[in-house]
């Protein structure tokens, strides 16, 4: 195996072991970089010191080997301040800015040992389901360079489905996480809303930002969550709950839980490839041990709406700090998508309008809340599609909004009760005209493309929902990506 | 919930006689407030996207919310306060160090009030 195609944990024991630097890692992955970015433009920048913080663990491994993360290369999304390193949020706006402080989440990272390989494309400002927002172009699938990644997190997701990087940081908003992971073969994890700290990483909708990363294997996202979950005085919505391990139930598999599957998310407007997807996936959960339940979240089919009022508002009032007098450019340098939200936003909270949108929009958060609240009474957790369809091709939706807004269906929900969801990989998927015969739209790998499901907790659940997803993962062969 | 779609149909007739026309949002009115200067060509496009989306979203409308309360705080925290003591900041000069205008050692912005 190529060192850039490690996992987290076989990193850190093969680092653990001598087997490998820190060095050789690195090297790896920006070879992989430099080979492919062109073509997938998943970074936006390299950390051109990324060798010197490799030499510097490979040091420090030397004296202490403690430290979880020392050496282990991950990169960070662009909307993540890196001090003295370009942070962009994917848009002209802030083309040229350049932080003076680390967000916790990295200094965290950083203190772990991590080497930060550079910094990964998305919808700007974390703006959009398929990362063609971005103000620096288009990601694309690496499983086949004609489908979108997902988004907003389209670098990241890539990134790690190509082993350009072990591990990377992302942001999940109403899905910007888990849809990315399910459209390329990795794991996602969003967060509870406020386990993970905000400050420093550029704010989309403040009630919904949940701070999660993209990851190769479950065991992973865990090892990755014991480093960024917790305490932060900057972040006055962070939890004081004491943080457990992540890893210690992780081999308990699922015997006896369970896992309930919302009666609403079968419905229409699933895409039948989808559908036989997640009903093969219950069925392994069943074979496993699981107790599978129906369940019903009736207000399920009001979620999209809820969150296309409160996030728009939540985004015009962040965004109103962008108007070029001490950082950055003015707001003429909004893209289409920003100047969508911000209107739409501002509108819902205008004099006149705020109790017919916002407010309702607020009490309707709270009937999905409760939703979950007496789901949580009967099952431990549950399942559910990820998208309603598999990846798009590149232009598909550009111009039609609403149409991308509708792919976050299924995964808004979560971030309006926030609650944790973790997106696990669950197969492939045949493109619809491989039947008919269709050459030139077969999928590189002859193979279709990747789709996922998501496992979703009450908050603070997540050590339940890696020991699921890690049961799941048990079952499938992992597959790399070659381009 | 009555009460709300009788205030967005009055507010939507107000618009009306106002010369609005059945636009849901007046977005010159809504990018003045944004503090947007949008192009006069984009203007037809936006405005169709945008009330597509403003018709998706009153759905809601379906939803009795009587006596329901909001949700702005999801994990239910209340009134997060800390210690008030002193701690090192960014320095002056790493404050300055990220923007393009400054002058003996402040932001140089624009005059808002001219003789």
């Amino acid at each position: 195996m190529k060192l850039n195609e490690l996992t987290i944990k076989e990193a850190v024991e093969g680092l653990k072991g001598k087997k490998f630097s820190s060095v050789e890692i690195t090297q790896a992955c920006l070879d992989q970089i430099e080979k492919h970015n062109s073509e997938i433009n998943a970074f936006i920048a390299v950390n051109e010191h990324a060798l010197d913080e490799a030499r510097r663990a490979d040091e420090i491994r030397e004296s202490d080997s403690n430290s979880p993360l020392l050496g282990v290369p991950i990169a960070l999304k662009d909307i993540y301040m890196t001090k003295g390193l370009r942070t962009t949020a994917a848009s002209k706006v802030l083309e040229n800015y350049i932080p003076q402080y680390d967000a916790t989440v990295v200094r965290k990272l950083k203190d772990a040992g991590a080497v930060i390989l550079g910094k990964l494309n998305h919808d700007a400002w974390a703006h959009g389901a398929s990362g063609e927002n971005s103000d620096f172009g288009p990601t694309k699938n690496p499983w086949n360079t004609d489908y979108v990644p997902g988004g907003s997190s389209s670098g990241s997701a890539a990134a790690v489905a190509l082993n350009m990087t072990i591990a990377a940081s992302g942001t999940d908003t109403g899905g910007s996480i888990r849809q990315p992971a399910s459209f390329t073969n990795t794991v996602g994890l969003k967060p509870t809303y406020g386990l993970v700290s905000r400050y420093g990483i550029i704010a989309m909708a403040s009630s919904l930002d949940s701070i999660g990363h993209l990851t190769k294997t479950v065991e992973d996202c865990a090892i990755y969550l014991n480093v960024t979950a917790g305490n932060d005085p900057m972040d006055a919505t962070i939890t004081k709950n004491r943080i457990p391990n992540y890893l210690e139930d992780l081999n308990k598999g699922v015997g006896g839980i369970k896992i309930g599957m919302p009666k609403e998310y079968l419905g229409s407007g699933l895409d039948p490839r989808i559908k036989e997807n997640i009903e093969k996936v219950i069925k392994k959960f069943g074979e496993l041990g699981a107790e599978m339940v129906e369940i019903s979240l009736p207000h399920t089919e009001y979620g999209l709406a809820c969150y296309y009022i409160i996030q728009p508002a939540e985004v015009s009032s962040n965004l109103a700090r962008y108007d070029g007098i001490r950082y950055g450019y003015d707001r003429s340098y909004f893209g289409d998508e920003a100047v969508r939200r911000i209107i739409l936003g501002t509108f819902t909270l205008s004099s006149g309008y705020y109790e017919a949108y916002y407010k309702k929009a607020m009490q309707v958060r709270t009937l999905i809340r409760q939703d979950f609240e007496k789901a949580f009474e009967k099952v431990d957790a549950i399942i559910s599609p990820v998208s309603p369809t598999p990846p798009w091709k590149l232009g598909e939706k550009v111009d039609d909004p609403l149409k991308m807004y509708l792919s976050d269906a299924y995964t808004v929900i979560a971030n309006l009760a926030g609650i944790p969801g973790l997106a696990v990989p669950s197969g492939f998927i045949q493109h619809q005209t491989f039947g008919a015969g269709f050459i030139g739209d077969l999928p590189r790998s002859d193979r279709g493309l990747p789709t996922g499901f998501q496992i979703l907790g009450p908050q603070f659940s997540e050590k339940l929902l890696f020991r699921i997803g890690h049961a799941f993962e048990q079952t499938q062969e992992r597959r790399i990506c070659e381009i | 919930m009555k009460i709300d779609i009788k205030h967005v149909a009055l507010r939507q007739a107000q618009d009306k006689q106002n010369g609005q026309g059945q636009m849901k949002i007046n977005i010159k009115h809504i990018a003045k407030l944004a503090n947007l200067k949008l192009k006069d060509e984009d203007l037809p496009r936006l405005e169709t996207q945008l009330n597509e989306i403003v018709s998706y979203v009153e759905k809601l409308n379906e939803v009795n919310t009587k006596n329901i309360e909001i949700t702005s705080q999801v994990t239910g925290l209340e009134n997060v306060t800390r210690e008030d003591t002193p701690a090192p900041s960014l320095t002056q000069e790493e404050v300055l160090s990220g923007t393009r205008s400054k002058h003996n050692g402040l932001f140089k912005v624009g005059a808002i009030l001219e003789e």
